[in-house]
């Protein structure tokens, strides 16, 4: 930041400077020259003086030297021409007898960035490179990397990248990583440091000689090495072992990365490893830094997601402390839901109830959220909670609930019956937007089950012309229509009042839009308004999924101890529900309009991924599905000739899951005939697949397969006919 | 990599830039505060800004937050969080090695000191070396200290519980002293080695124990200019994981444990003893973790009884047991209480002068202090609250009681230093010294 009289600064600095009585006095000139680094620092620009501070390089003192040189460094770039002048200085210091000087020097000679500095660097670089003191080889070979940065037209010089290569055999610790890492910028073009089989098997004999830091790098850099057989892996990986208990956490979290790297073929080393680096893991968790505690939650995060077991018996370590930042807090609450399981939901809950009274409003959202999310498993004990909270009559806590009933009653039709008895009574104390929608989406789509809705309408009806949001005001227009289409009698006089208003006096085009479509709509007739406005009240692909399927390990381990998983999303206080609304207004709110904008999202080519570049997602909705079967004409259908698998459809389901495909709905596993429905998203096409399990006697006929694809492309077809058989046929052997 | 490295005060002042890469110029920094400042509350140390302005484009900034400074790096790589989170952290702990204690002050007087620190530590961005050994004999500039170390000073009495035994413990200030002091023979010839403990209990309504977590470590912060080796004989019946027993009866227990890199543990099997030859400043020797099993009941007990009186008084009784044995102390004891939201005026009825406590109306909470608690002691305290609109859903408000003490001399899993003997042995008259001390992590009683 600039500061105001700077120039008086610098030029009382310049007059101090030159004063040669100060010259004189070592201390004093010292001194001055601390300030010049002082002012520096805090952002004042002393280039002017750089005149004076290279005649002040020129100095036995080396506390003095280091600060020139640092001097000399920041301003190289805007005074190219009066570095020269310091040049000779530090081509002499490199021949100094004392290897820290001539270390020192080179160093920052060759951080001097400016154009041409090349050509006096070049040889003090390679005779550093050959310099009987560790020390300065190690500036020399990062010298290199610098030198190569300067001059990034010119061809990489073939003799110095040999040089560095052999240098790799160097008795000194620190310059063999640091040839490493000089090669890994020289070599960028190319594909950085290549790590051949010897040089593999000579960095993992020396890993024990080395200090933590050059360790987890070492082992990142083995990261690009494949063994060529088995023996050598579980050789390499029989010498790695040690490190995945280290109390370094950057190591072991290294080592922990290679492991799974390495072992990507054996999923049950993978599992063990896993299990070992726990410990050290959950300590990091545990550690006084905060900044690290909150590394180790985030990494812990993603292990959840492939191996949600084995945390749960250490859900205690994931409770917040009182003193702990809320972005540990948040990511406390967020793997509590997810390491739950039958025998510590109980506590789990009994803790996650704590913090929804906390000061911090925040905290107690996200926790009210994380019930609702445990809820979707355990729904009686979380609904019991949820609905004693409500007696609080806290605002906040009120609105976070509401919310969090709606996605459950979304996610778990069961808990309907109980949110319709718990919500009556709650418009008294919301009072902010998001609470208020939440409630009035409830009252629309399940009015028929709470006896108060009509008349929580009209308190909102008749409070219309103070009401700031107008997603508020769509959201009742919504609720008002769908409640109409229930309970006519009641409603009727309302919403006439409700239309008129939003016609005529209302400001907000969004809303007056919306009010005009709703009454054109009742103008159709109540059926056809019907048709339109109710979509299902529950989401239909959820119904009967229980638990989450496991992400395999490949999925998250290539950004597994990097900054990707730390940046995430920054503490969002309700991350589930935000995203759910979304969902459900798009589904029973604007259904008709997102049926459009949906399709265009559908064709859009897909990152590639399973087997034949399967992908999941976008999600297809239930509507989508069955428009687009009803449009398309038959590309194949197949008598499998074998009868479908006796499992449970729950695992045929997740087993599709494994290879990308999306069941979206499917008949109970013991009526007849049986059906399901699959769909995936394969090389820019959409693939649509129905099963059908035609007779009584599974053993007489085989399942039909029928497929429908838009657009088509025969090759996928019949890969996507594979993958599918072979799936299958795995499961009939697994239950047989 | 790293690309620059800075510290920076909590209103943005710049106290150390260095730039390592140029891959970025200064004004990264006040990015970087920008975003760190943007919103209350502390941030998650990773922040990624940038992303419309072009220089600074996919930069990511790592920064920790210690001694009220913060202390970060920016870089355009990816690299390993853990790497850069403990580099930043050990810059702080050389920093505090180096120049006594943490604070802008210091920072502020040895700049120079902590460049020439960055400048070994880091080339081109990558780590060369932090440990002491190798760093001090490139380190060149003289510590500033604001003001002249004593040992005994009287004033410094806390931590560790010098005002008792005046004679045979060292004031916790002894350890905040530039190491660099050293250097002239102003008596550098100390030895510290403190066993501290974390305590991370939850205990529920019923009394009964939930969690009872204890994080310990040893540290050791030497002085000593040279010493070859140093033996840290541990309670022998010390046994580690569940499964394993040694001794008879009052086992010192402990579910896992790490040690430094340095520490030889050839005799640690057989004799428990650890060997190191200590560097200078201070280092982690051993790390150590008990989940879940307290070896002696939790440190304090809490009996309260929440009621509601006439009108909209709510009256708090609360009862605090500390169960230490009569010998120990707990120091700096804080309540803390959250209490109904409309609460707008306390009365209060302590046992003594010397507790106190307080409304705090931001956090909407009661806070109790006790500076003193002895071991065995029953205090109590009396509060009203004055609540309008008391209902009967606002009792579920109140509580759960966090509380924050220290023990000194104190050790929850009964680790003990038996002996330490440093071979050769040490000329002229070296002191060693052995502290304990249990800090409570999250102490939390529900109600």
């Amino acid at each position: 930041m600039p500061y105001f009289g700077s120039e008086e600064t610098v030029k009382e600095l310049k007059r101090a400077l030159s004063n040669p009585n100060i010259q004189s006095d070592r201390l004093r000139y010292r001194n001055y020259i601390f300030r010049v680094i002082r002012s520096m620092t805090q952002g004042l620009d002393v280039s002017a003086l750089f005149m004076e501070m290279v005649k002040a390089s020129a100095t036995v003192d080396i506390v003095q030297k280091k600060l020139v040189y640092l001097y000399m460094c920041t301003y190289a770039s805007l005074k190219p021409d009066l570095v020269l002048l310091a040049i000779n200085t530090l081509r002499k210091d490199c021949a100094d007898p004392n290897p820290m000087v001539r270390g020192l020097a080179l160093r920052n000679m060759c951080n001097l960035r400016m154009p041409g500095i090349t050509e006096y660097i070049q040889q003090p670089i390679m005779t550093g490179l050959r310099d009987k003191a560790p020390y300065v080889r190690r500036v020399a070979v990062l010298g290199c990397a610098k030198m190569q940065r300067l001059q990034t037209l010119t061809e990489i010089d073939a003799t110095i990248v040999n040089e560095l290569y052999g240098m790799l055999r160097d008795p000194d610790p620190v310059v063999m990583v640091n040839c490493l890492r000089a090669l890994e910028e020289i070599l960028q073009a190319e594909g950085g440091v290549v790590i051949n089989k010897p040089i593999a098997h000579h960095l993992l004999n020396r890993l024990k000689d080395l200090d933590s830091w050059a360790q987890s790098e070492v082992l990142t850099f083995l990261l690009r090495y494949r063994p060529r057989s088995e023996d050598e892996l579980f050789d390499i990986l029989s010498l790695l072992d040690g490190f995945l208990q280290s109390g370094h956490t950057p190591v072991l979290a290294a080592t922990l990365r290679l492991f799974l790297q390495l072992a990507a073929e054996h999923p049950a080393v993978q599992v063990d490893a896993l299990v070992r680096a726990r410990g050290p893991l959950l300590n990091a968790c545990g550690a006084q830094s905060r900044e690290l505690r909150f590394a180790g939650l985030c990494h812990v995060q993603k292990i959840l997601k492939s191996q949600p077991g084995q945390y749960g018996a250490h859900y205690k370590r994931f409770f917040c402390s009182y003193s702990e930042p809320s972005y540990i807090k948040f990511r406390k609450i967020e793997i509590l839901v997810e390491l739950v399981n039958d025998e510590n939901v109980g506590l789990v809950l009994e803790e996650l109830r704590g913090y929804c009274t906390d000061v911090s409003l925040e905290l107690a959202q996200a926790a009210i959220a994380a019930i609702g999310r445990i809820g979707r498993m355990y729904s009686e004990k979380c609904l019991d909670i949820l609905t004693g909270l409500l007696g609080l009559k806290q605002e906040h806590i009120t609105s976070a609930v509401v919310q969090t009933f709606r996605d459950l009653t979304w996610h778990c039709p069961q808990s309907t019956v109980l949110v319709c008895r718990a919500v009556e009574g709650c418009e008294e104390t919301i009072q902010d937007a998001e609470g208020k929608q939440a409630l009035l989406w409830l009252l629309g789509v399940h009015g028929g089950k709470i006896n108060s809705a009509p008349y929580v309408l009209e308190g909102y009806i008749n409070g219309l012309k103070s009401e700031m949001s107008s997603a508020v005001k769509v959201e009742l227009l919504t609720a008002a229509v769908q409640l109409f289409l229930v309970r006519p009698a009641e409603m009727q006089d309302m919403l006439g009042r409700l239309l008129q208003y939003c016609i005529e006096e209302e400001s907000d085009m969004c809303v007056r839009d919306r009010a005009i479509l709703s009454y054109r709509l009742l103008q159709c007739g109540v059926a056809e308004t019907r048709r339109v406005i109710q979509g299902p009240e529950s989401d239909p692909s959820m119904g009967v999924i229980i638990g989450r399927p496991e992400e395999p390990v490949s999925n998250w381990v290539s950004t597994f101890n990097t900054l990707t998983p730390l940046c995430g999303r920054v503490t969002s206080p309700e991350p589930t529900t935000s995203g759910c609304t979304n969902h459900t207004t798009q589904n029973v709110v604007a259904d008709p309009l997102a049926g459009t904008s949906e399709e265009t999202e559908v064709y859009t080519p897909e990152d590639k991924q399973g087997v034949i570049g399967m992908s999941l997602g976008p999600t297809l909705l239930h509507e989508d599905f069955e428009r687009l079967w009803l449009e398309l004409k038959l590309s194949l259908r197949e008598n499998l000739g074998f009868p479908g698998p006796r499992s449970s459809p729950e695992t045929l389901q997740a087993a599709l899951q494994l290879v990308k495909m999306q069941t979206l709905a499917f008949s109970r596993a013991d009526t007849l005939p049986w059906k399901a429905y699959i769909y995936t998203h394969c090389s820019g096409t959409l693939v649509l697949a129905e099963l059908l399990q035609p007779t009584a006697e599974p053993e007489s006929d085989g399942m039909v397969l029928s497929i429908k694809q838009k657009p088509e492309d025969r090759q996928v077809l019949q890969e996507f006919v594979a993958v599918l058989k072979t799936v299958l046929q795995t499961l009939i052997k697994g239950t047989s | 990599m790293i690309s620059q490295v800075f510290i920076l005060t909590t209103s943005g002042d710049h106290l150390i830039y260095k730039d390592f890469r140029g891959e970025a110029g200064v004004d990264a920094i006040r990015t970087f505060y920008e975003a760190v400042t943007a919103l209350s509350g502390d941030q998650p140390p990773v922040v990624m800004v940038g992303l419309g302005v072009q220089s600074h484009k996919g930069m990511h900034f790592v920064h920790v937050k210690q001694g009220g400074l913060y202390w970060a790096a920016s870089t355009k790589s990816n690299p390993s969080p853990f790497t850069v989170i403990e580099f930043l952290n050990r810059l702080a702990a050389l920093t505090k090695d180096y120049c006594g204690s943490l604070s802008e002050k210091s920072v502020r007087m040895n700049f120079a000191l902590i460049y020439e620190l960055l400048d070994e530590m880091v080339d081109y961005g990558y780590i060369q070396t932090t440990s002491t050994d190798m760093l001090k004999n490139f380190i060149q500039t003289e510590t500033m200290s604001s003001k002249p170390f004593s040992l005994f000073e009287l004033g410094n009495v806390g931590l560790f519980g010098a005002e008792t035994q005046q004679s045979k413990v060292a004031p916790s200030a002894a350890t905040s002293r530039p190491l660099m002091f050293t250097r002239g023979d102003q008596g550098g010839n100390e030895i510290f080695v403190d066993v501290i403990e974390r305590l991370s209990v939850i205990i529920g309504s019923n009394g009964v124990v939930m969690k009872a977590d204890i994080e310990g470590e040893i540290r050791v912060k030497c002085y000593l200019p040279g010493c070859s080796e140093m033996r840290i004989g541990l309670n022998e019946e010390l046994s580690i994981g569940k499964s394993q027993l040694r001794g008879y009866g009052m086992a010192v227990r402990m579910d896992e444990c790490s040690f430094h890199q340095a520490v030889k543990l050839d005799e640690f099997d057989a004799y428990r003893i650890l060997k190191i030859c200590p560097s200078q400043g201070e280092q982690t020797v051993m790390q150590y973790q008990l989940c879940d099993d307290l070896p002696c009941a939790p440190p304090f007990r809490l009996f309260p009884t929440v009621e509601r009186d006439i009108g909209n008084r709510l009256l708090i009784y609360l009862k605090l047991r500390c169960d230490l044995s009569p010998k120990s102390v707990a120091l700096n004891v804080s309540v803390t209480l959250p209490i109904p939201k409309g609460s707008v005026s306390l009365s209060q009825e302590l046992s003594s002068p010397d507790q106190s406590a307080e409304l705090q109306s931001k956090n909407k909470a009661l806070q109790w202090d006790i500076p003193r608690f002895p071991g065995g002691a029953q205090l109590s305290a009396l509060f009203k609250l004055e609540v309008p609109g008391l209902s009967s859903a606002s009792l579920q408000e109140v509580g759960p009681v966090s509380l924050c003490f220290e023990l000194p001399k104190h050790t929850c899993t009964g680790l003990q230093v038996r002996f330490l003997r440093l071979t050769p042995t040490q000329p002229g008259s070296s002191q060693r010294w052995v502290r304990y001390v249990t800090h409570s992590d999250s102490y939390t009683i529900r109600i």
